[in-house]
């Protein structure tokens, strides 16, 4: 459901509600997590650049990646990055999160370390002061939007890293901050899920109106790559492909699940619909010149024919005549009669059945074979 | 030169330039080899690039020994400037600004060099090697985010200066509760993962173990996801290695 998740995030936040935010999540098991948002990413910004969105620009946080590692992947895949300062603005938190680099610059040791890239980034030596990264990135928000009143997207390539540099309390902030806000429409980030403990990244799916989760396409039994002979096959199984399962939470709170298949080459990631239910039931029944299945409409033939015995659907309880006296006859002070119409069809309207017993001491057809008419 | 292209190369071989290489071993395989091997090939006379080593584990005499019997003079190259060895085994004080720990300051000199080399000409690809990061971890007094600050660092000059990572850790020293941070860490920054290994069946006189490499990098367009994973086996003899694949020993 890759395209829903990018439709969601195109669409943004709905009237009075907080701004769409996605989580993927990827572990060590299935690494792809980059390359799912390296999609979502390209996905939104051709939505942006056509126009076809709510949100009128973006702001990418890079904290794993840097702004050149961007803005090759936008031209790699067809995006125009030459006019990228209408749209697009990368807070840099790659380069120098620590501010190490500009200290040494001060030092004199190293030359202005500042590279052009093709995508106008900004420069974040404090990662670990989330307020200031807040400021700065509503900054960067609005000079890509202008003075008009629209929204933009932000994007944050790890939040795990940010995890590394700030506590879990300032990154919920800082995340919360951003879905309340009235500019922003859509938010996602990466998570990597091994790295923090359980209630990190159920606190982060919380906040999140979808999730996508990236996993291998087979569990390991111990559910531990290590020491595990078997791990090198496994390795081999999940090298390329995986499976994703996303999780949307509507507004009333229900809450749809979809399970998808991927594979990952150079071209880029493919997602196709999960199918290995349907290629295990296949499998199962062997190649036969029978044909043991039903089409729809020979189902529905089926379902349409009405069992020899089965009530005839009008309401009424039907009786069954088995030789004796209606019981009802008496009761009402009817007099009993050989001509007794024993059955009668009403709601068939047509016709009716009318039967004259000769007596009441021979057994109903008792002189005859009951097979006289078989032609054997 | 009995230098033919080995498994092990090409293995390597697809690693673009500006990748971060991971070498994971355990205690009944030591990965160190693969470390030799690499400085070997990257101070090889084809190839010109600078090779800066950084050293926690052990002194540039054990190096020096050990590089010799594989025919390479590292003294030589020191001489040549095609080697800068950081000796971090000393605890050198001297370095210290105030205010920074060592790895930073550490940091300030591998930029320094890094970024000396990049501007003279002579040197075209530039390695950078860290003998073990769970001795850098007590270098570090163990906090595992001064390291891994440290390794992101390192990650910008791969993509500054398009040098080439490799680092040396083992995976055994980490328990499994608490498997989560460095290793995982290091392992989502890695674009190639070698990891040295016993044999699954056990002790074997004339096979030494198993290696894996794992190339990640998927912004190489070269190669088919095929050849992105590589599993052999390795025989350590004492000037070289012989690389196999499982049941090919002759």
């Amino acid at each position: 459901m890759a395209e829903t998740i990018c439709r969601s995030l195109r669409d943004g936040a709905l009237e009075g509600e907080h701004a769409a935010a996605l989580t993927i999540k990827d572990s060590i098991t299935s690494p792809f997590g980059p390359v799912v948002f390296n999609h979502v990413l390209t996905q939104l910004s051709s939505f942006i650049l056509a126009g076809k969105s709510q949100s009128r620009g973006l702001v990418l946080i890079a904290l794993t990646q840097s702004p050149s590692f961007y803005a090759n992947l936008f031209k790699t895949n067809g995006i125009e990055v030459a006019s990228s300062d209408k749209w697009l603005r990368v807070l840099d938190c790659y380069t120098d999160p620590l501010g190490w680099k500009d200290q040494l610059a001060k030092c004199g040791g190293i030359s202005n370390s500042s590279t052009s890239t093709a995508v106008s980034s900004s420069l974040c030596k404090d990662v670990k002061n989330l307020d200031k990264l807040f400021t700065l990135l509503l900054e960067l928000g609005r000079g890509v939007i202008g003075a008009e009143k629209c929204r933009f997207s932000v994007a944050i390539d790890s939040i795990s890293v940010m995890l590394r540099h700030a506590s879990m309390v300032s990154v919920a902030g800082f995340l919360s901050n951003l879905r309340s806000h009235g500019e922003i429409s859509s938010v996602f980030w990466l998570l990597h899920e091994d790295l923090h403990e359980s209630k990190t990244s159920a606190a982060l799916e919380y906040m999140s109106s979808m999730l996508a989760t990236i996993e291998p396409m087979t569990q390991l039994a111990n559910g531990l790559i290590r020491e595990s002979t078997e791990s090198i096959s496994f390795t081999e199984q999940n090298f390329d492909r995986g499976k994703f399962n996303t999780r949307f939470k509507r507004r009333n709170g229900r809450v749809r699940v979809v399970c998808e298949e991927f594979s990952v080459d150079q071209s880029g990631i493919k997602f196709k619909s999960f199918s290995s239910e349907d290629a295990v039931a296949q499998s199962i029944v062997p190649k036969l010149q029978f044909n043991l299945q039903l089409s729809e409409k020979e189902k529905n033939d089926r379902a349409k024919v009405v069992l020899p015995f089965e009530h005839q659907g009008t309401g009424k309880s039907i009786e069954i005549y088995d030789g004796r006296k209606p019981l009802n006859d008496e009761k009402l002070g009817v007099k009993p009669s050989n001509a007794a119409k024993v059955q009668t069809n009403v709601a068939s309207g047509g016709g009716e059945i009318i039967y004259f017993r000769d007596s009441d001491d021979e057994m109903p057809d008792s002189d005859e074979d009951p097979d006289d008419d078989l032609d054997i | 030169m009995e230098r033919t292209s080995n498994l092990l190369d090409e293995a390597m071989a697809e690693t673009p330039n500006n990748s971060v290489v991971l070498i994971e071993d355990c205690v009944e395989t030591s990965g160190a080899f693969v470390l030799h091997h690499l400085m070997k090939r990257s101070l090889s006379p084809q190839s010109s690039s600078l090779l800066i080593f950084v050293a926690f584990a052990h002194p540039f005499s054990h190096y020096d020994r050990i590089l010799r019997k594989l025919g390479c003079n590292l003294v030589m190259q020191k001489d040549n400037k095609r080697l800068l060895f950081f000796d971090m085994l000393m605890p050198q004080r001297s370095d210290e600004v105030a205010g920074k720990t060592g790895l930073h300051a550490l940091y300030h000199k591998i930029h320094k060099a890094v970024e000396m080399a990049s501007l003279s000409e002579s040197n075209k690809h530039i390695v950078i090697m860290i003998d073990d990061i769970s001795v850098m971890e007590i270098a570090a007094n163990g906090c595992t985010d001064d390291v891994l600050d440290f390794l992101h660092y390192c990650h910008t000059l791969t993509t500054q200066f398009g040098c080439l990572l490799v680092v040396l850790t083992h995976e055994d020293i980490y328990s499994v509760a608490d498997r989560a941070t460095i290793l995982l860490q290091m392992e989502y920054l890695g674009d190639v993962l070698v990891k040295a290994e016993p044999l699954p069946t056990g002790l074997a006189t004339d096979v030494h173990g198993q290696l894996t490499v794992l190339n990640k990098s998927n912004c190489n367009s070269l190669g088919s996801s095929r050849n992105k994973m590589h599993n052999f086996q390795f025989r350590l003899k004492e000037s070289s290695a012989e690389y196999f694949y499982p049941g090919s020993l002759s």
